[in-house]
């Protein structure tokens, strides 16, 4: 579809052609594993959590050049970021950072977003349920 | 950097010998065609002389070609065409779950318009049964559409027995003809068609042109109403330029076949069987042998289409995929899933179809690039991990 990869940004190209931050985290403190209803892609995206901010993140994609450019780009703007902020990204702000993304190419942002959110969502529920445990713990 | 263009299937560049032909008509003999004095029917003279030429080419009469605006439109006039003739006699058609989107969407159209339509299935390679063909007409069937060889995973079908299938039936057979016009041998009797389309743009011949060649006897309600051009069944003046333009197209494709199916032949079994040797878990899709000469359609697992064929085109390769990511109604290939390849498989197709200009250091260079570039992607891919 040349006529979509002709209005990819400078900054799409880049983060295609030399993705930041693939991989997987070991031990990562939040996993979001997220499938695009859209076109059937996939996206992992690993966190690691440290006094409540990202410290890591690391990603793996199946999908077009939008979804690796995206990815790789919510990994870069979540690192460093409290929960509280990283849960206010969204798919518009990567884009934003990405110089824009082509109309038709919208919807693999807001699978990286999705993929953010359920990593959270993920570090969340773990760190609830080592409360409840240490908390259950600490009464017997 | 040197470009590789091997999306022939698309597109072919036009022969600067079709472009020197048709030079003269747009300037210097650019009269009406239906006008009697001698600048008009200079430009007939050439048009009828390109009639012949294609129909010399597919076995026919030069009466039997009907000159149209590409393979779309010809395919649009064979089916509505019969369909508006032969409304009295039933409502049924058959064709394939295969065929280019010029057939696919004409029947949908009709099914909106009440028709019966059996899409036939085919088998894991792409092929149509022809006992199929056999066992889905009815005493309503008015049209069979049976495409001869697919333009996405290089499939011959059999359509010498389904020709004969439909002549036993009394039912038209229509077969779109577009990808092999030109670049294997069509003979209309031998295939026992009562329609072919073919299209210029795809044997090195101009954009916007192509044409029906229409059994005599055959009943054909005109697309066009208009003037009286093209024996009262296409009305509008004539595209002379692009129409000599197939002609010289399709008098050099006769001249070049034999040498053209050997050379593509080859660089296409090099290059299948380069690709199988340098990826792991890649496998060919389509017919091992009845396939077009110049067709390699492979599925790459663990990776998706577009980032491939992004990346090719970084490295200056033009080729193709059936992957969703690419297609702007975002699903996967409807002819990759007919031969039953997962979602994900057909995420991962690949298709190179190659032409007379491709050398067998084009065939390297991709081999080259290729494996670097799988290899990259699938250390990116969340399927490689589930799959260990
Ligand atoms: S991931 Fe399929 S279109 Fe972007």
């Amino acid at each position: 579809m040349p006529d979509v990869w002709s209005q990819y940004s400078k900054k799409v190209m880049d983060h295609f052609q030399n993705p930041r931050n693939v991989g997987e985290i070991e031990n990562p403190d939040g996993i979001g594993h997220v499938g695009n209803p859209v076109c059937g892609d996939i996206m992992e995206l690993y966190i690691k959590v440290e006094d409540g901010i990202i410290v890591d993140a690391k990603f793996k994609t199946f999908g077009c050049g939008a979804a690796i450019a995206t990815s790789s780009m919510v990994t870069e703007i979540v690192k460093g970021k409290s929960i509280k902020e990283a849960l206010k990204i969204s798919n518009r702000a990567v884009a934003e950072a990405l110089d824009g993304l082509p109309a038709l190419k919208m919807h693999c942002s807001v699978l990286a977003e999705e993929a953010l959110k359920s990593a959270i969502e993920d570090y969340l529920n773990k760190s609830k349920k080592q409360e409840d445990s240490s908390k259950s713990e600490s009464a017997s | 950097m040197r470009r590789i263009y091997l999306d022939h299937a698309a597109t072919t560049p036009t022969h600067p010998e079709v472009v020197k032909a048709m030079l003269p008509y747009f300037a210097d003999s650019f009269g009406n065609p239906s006008s009697i004095y001698s600048y008009g029917q200079e430009a007939r003279g050439a048009m009828e002389e390109a009639r012949i030429k294609v129909a010399e080419l597919i076995g026919a009469r030069s009466e039997e070609i009907i000159f149209t605006s590409g393979g779309t439109e010809a395919d649009n006039f064979a089916l509505k065409g019969v369909v508006d003739a032969s409304e009295h006699k039933g409502n049924h058609i058959i064709t394939t779950s295969i065929e280019h989107h010029a057939v696919l969407e004409v029947c949908r159209f009709l099914e909106r318009r009440g028709f019966e339509i059996t899409y036939l299935p085919v088998n894991e390679y792409g092929l149509v049964d022809p006992d199929d063909v056999r066992k889905a007409i009815t005493d309503k069937t008015i049209l069979i559409t049976v495409m001869h060889a697919s333009n996405e995973v290089g499939t011959i079908e059999p359509v010498e027995e389904i020709g004969k299938i439909a002549r036993e039936a009394d039912v038209y057979f229509h077969t779109d003809a577009v990808q092999t016009v030109g670049h294997i041998p069509v003979n209309v009797d031998k295939l026992g068609v009562d329609l072919l389309s073919i299209s210029a743009h795809k044997l090195y011949g101009p954009k916007g042109v192509g044409a029906l060649y229409v059994r005599k006897g055959t009943k054909l309600v005109p697309l066009m109403h208009g003037g009286e051009q093209e024996k009262r069944r296409r009305a509008g003046t004539e595209n002379v330029p692009s129409i000599v333009g197939l002609g010289k197209a399709v008098e050099l494709a006769g001249q070049e076949i034999d040498k053209e199916i050997e050379q593509l032949a080859g660089l296409r079994d090099r290059l299948i069987k380069g690709l199988m040797e340098r990826i792991d878990h890649i496998r060919l899709n389509g017919h091992p042998n009845k396939r077009l000469p110049n067709n390699i359609n492979v599925s790459v697992d663990f990776v998706e289409g577009e980032s491939m064929i992004l990346n090719l085109d970084l490295e200056g390769i033009c080729a193709s995929t059936g992957s969703a990511c690419s297609s702007a109604s975002l699903e996967p290939s409807h002819v990759l899933l007919a031969l039953g390849l997962s979602p994900e498989e057909a995420h991962g197709s690949l298709r190179f179809t190659l032409g007379r200009e491709n050398t067998e250091a084009d065939v390297e260079r991709v081999l080259e690039v290729l494996p670097g570039i799988v290899a990259k992607l699938r250390t990116m891919s969340p399927l490689l991990k589930t799959q260990k």
